[in-house]
């Protein structure tokens, strides 16, 4: 296994997660203990050994593909930051398109 | 000020039956109790108390129209991250605060047409992450057993209700253990239900291959009565399997551990153990034995890789489930962001407190090009080895016994690095990783500082009866 190397003001990028200086500074030696934890994991032989997804494996959990109603739009809306008519509204994401 | 508070599920429908009291008289009896006692004990968030007093009426006309159902007028307190219609659903986090569930779970759908009345929102750690519901951003749960302790957590508001008697029964949620253990530190019973047994259509999600919903109750009974109308396949959690639902309550008929094999598996009482929870937990092995039960050690080899398991696959879902918090359609969004990235990134810097954010990094790190093979695809593969363990084992016993946290509850702010506080969940955590049913049930107090302590029993899949019945036998017995 790969030794520790979490650098956790890139991976909180990755995930989208603004930190201050501080949190930086806290964050990265609680991670770095916890990854250390973690890589006893690496002791173990797991060849020929298939992963586990869920706590019981169900394959093809299938139903009748039927139209059922969706949620009322204005339910839908009602929680939202800000909206404009019934969409939800963000700021600019393409350059030049109109806002 | 009438003390209905007091009584359990199994007593209040006895009593509503006989028409003793009214639901009405019920809900009234827990809204006074949570006046006087929450301020203290800080077990529920909110409490929509003309709703619950409306149901609760609804429940008495049902009754005197003859049209009964099993939960029918029973308050049920509900942990803050399950949705019903109307109510708040802040997960203790400032990302959704004031955020208001358009729709019911399916377990409150249940609940509801069980006759059960929804009443109040529970406190919790943010996000269900933590054993000690310190890290709830928006109130602070206090041990009804001594008030300068935790309740656990993270389901640490329902256990102090149930504890406390501020409620009647209470739902939790258990992804690592976050039922049991608050129902041993506040003296109740806490059920985790096999993976897939109960719905999670409307649950907040948390770690999508572990989360399962469950009863906290005052006895084993109750857990019984509350599973019977969580239990079963839901079109809408593709997870449920279509498996028939035992009938739980009968299964409790007759209940005794005369013959029942239960496996003490050597991993778990290897060191570590405060003195008192050892004690109690080998107190309640001789009950068991003096019951007639036959016991023997068993041996989960992969036990101690199981926490490291836990911490790869937990926050690897979590960073996944929790990317739907951006401040698009719900929840906090930042008001410093001027395009749609600083929006994400700001409006989760914002809304989220420090262990959900860790656990954000820690499961986008293992997920991440170049690590993944390493940490997630591994785990999983030694998440394999830890299930063949509990399959081998249920091959020769009814159910192990074990402790369900190395100690008893411990003081507020006493824990304060991360990893320590994981350590709380050594023992619930193998069975949540291997999809088992598990169960809390108080096994009686420590000698120095008269808090209460549980001990787990662990079931094969899918066989709550048989756990519950267990259960229930050596609740007669303790």
């Amino acid at each position: 296994m790969e030794k520790t190397a979490i650098d956790v003001a890139y991976v909180a990028e990755l995930a989208r997660l603004e930190l201050t200086d501080e949190e930086k500074a806290v964050f990265q030696p609680q991670l770095e203990n916890i990854v250390k934890y973690v890589e006893k994991i690496s002791e173990v032989d797991v060849s020929d050994v298939p992963p586990t997804m869920h706590g019981r494996a169900i394959t093809n959990a299938l139903r009748e593909d039927v139209v059922l109603p969706s949620m009322d739009r204005e339910k839908a809306l009602a929680n939202a930051p800000a909206r404009t008519g019934d969409e939800f509204m963000l700021p600019k994401i393409v350059e030049g398109a109109e806002s | 000020m009438s003390d209905l508070w007091k009584l359990g599920i199994e007593d209040a429908s006895k009593g509503l039956a006989k028409g003793e009291f009214s639901s009405v008289e019920l809900t009234q009896a827990v809204i006074d109790r949570v006046h006087a006692e929450n301020p203290r004990i800080g077990a529920y968030l909110t409490f929509d108390e003309e709703g619950a007093l409306a149901a609760a009426k609804a429940a008495d006309e049902a009754r005197s129209a003859r049209r009964g159902a099993p939960l029918l007028g029973i308050p049920v307190a509900i942990k803050d991250l399950i949705n019903v219609q109307g109510q708040p659903c802040t997960c203790a986090s400032k990302i959704l605060k004031g955020y208001t569930s358009p729709y019911d779970a399916t377990v409150i759908a249940n609940l509801k047409a069980a006759g059960a009345v929804c009443a109040g929102r529970l406190n919790m750690d943010e996000f269900a992450m933590g054993s000690s519901t310190e890290n709830s951003a928006l109130g602070r749960t206090v041990n009804p057993y001594d008030i300068a302790r935790v309740p656990g957590g993270s389901s640490g508001g329902s256990a102090a209700a149930v504890g406390g008697d501020l409620c009647i029964a209470a739902l939790g949620t258990d992804t690592g253990g976050s039922i049991r253990q608050p129902a041993s530190f506040c003296n109740c019973v806490g059920l985790k239900p096999s993976y897939g047994r109960v719905s999670r259509f409307g649950v907040t999600a948390f770690a999508s291959s572990l989360d399962q919903v469950g009863p906290m109750t005052k006895s084993v009974t109750d857990a019984a009565l509350l599973m019977q109308a969580l239990a079963g396949k839901d079109e809408k959690d593709g997870t449920t399997p279509d498996e028939p639902v035992p009938d739980y309550a009968a299964a409790l008929k007759g209940a005794s551990l005369k013959g029942v094999k239960i496996g003490l598996p050597k991993e778990y009482f290897a060191g570590g153990l405060d003195p008192e929870v050892k004690r109690l937990t080998e107190a309640a092995i001789a009950k068991c034995s003096s019951a007639g039960a036959e016991l023997m050690e068993v041996s989960l080899p992969h036990t101690e890789y199981a926490m490291a398991v836990y911490y790869i696959v937990a926050p690897a879902e979590a960073s996944a489930n929790l990317a739907r918090f951006d401040g698009v359609r719900y929840g906090h969004r930042s008001d410093r962001s001027d395009d749609v990235f600083n929006l994400y990134a700001r409006s989760r810097a914002e809304g989220f407190g420090p262990e959900v954010k860790r656990r954000i990094i820690m499961g986008t790190y293992v997920l991440s090009s170049g690590y993944y093979d390493a940490y997630y695809g591994r785990a999983l593969k030694v998440r394999t080895l830890i299930r063949r363990d509990f399959e081998e084992v249920f091959r020769k016993v009814d159910a192990l016994l074990t402790p369900v946290a190395p100690t008893p509850a411990f003081r507020i702010g006493e824990v304060q690095d991360p990893l320590t506080m994981y350590l709380n969940d050594l023992f619930t955590i193998p069975s949540s990783l291997a999809g088992n049913c598990a169960i809390s049930v108080p096994a009686g107090f420590t000698a120095d500082m008269n808090l209460p302590v549980g001990v787990q029993f662990i079931g094969d899949a899918y066989r709550e009866d048989g756990l519950l019945r267990i259960a229930k036998a050596f609740e007669e017995v303790r």
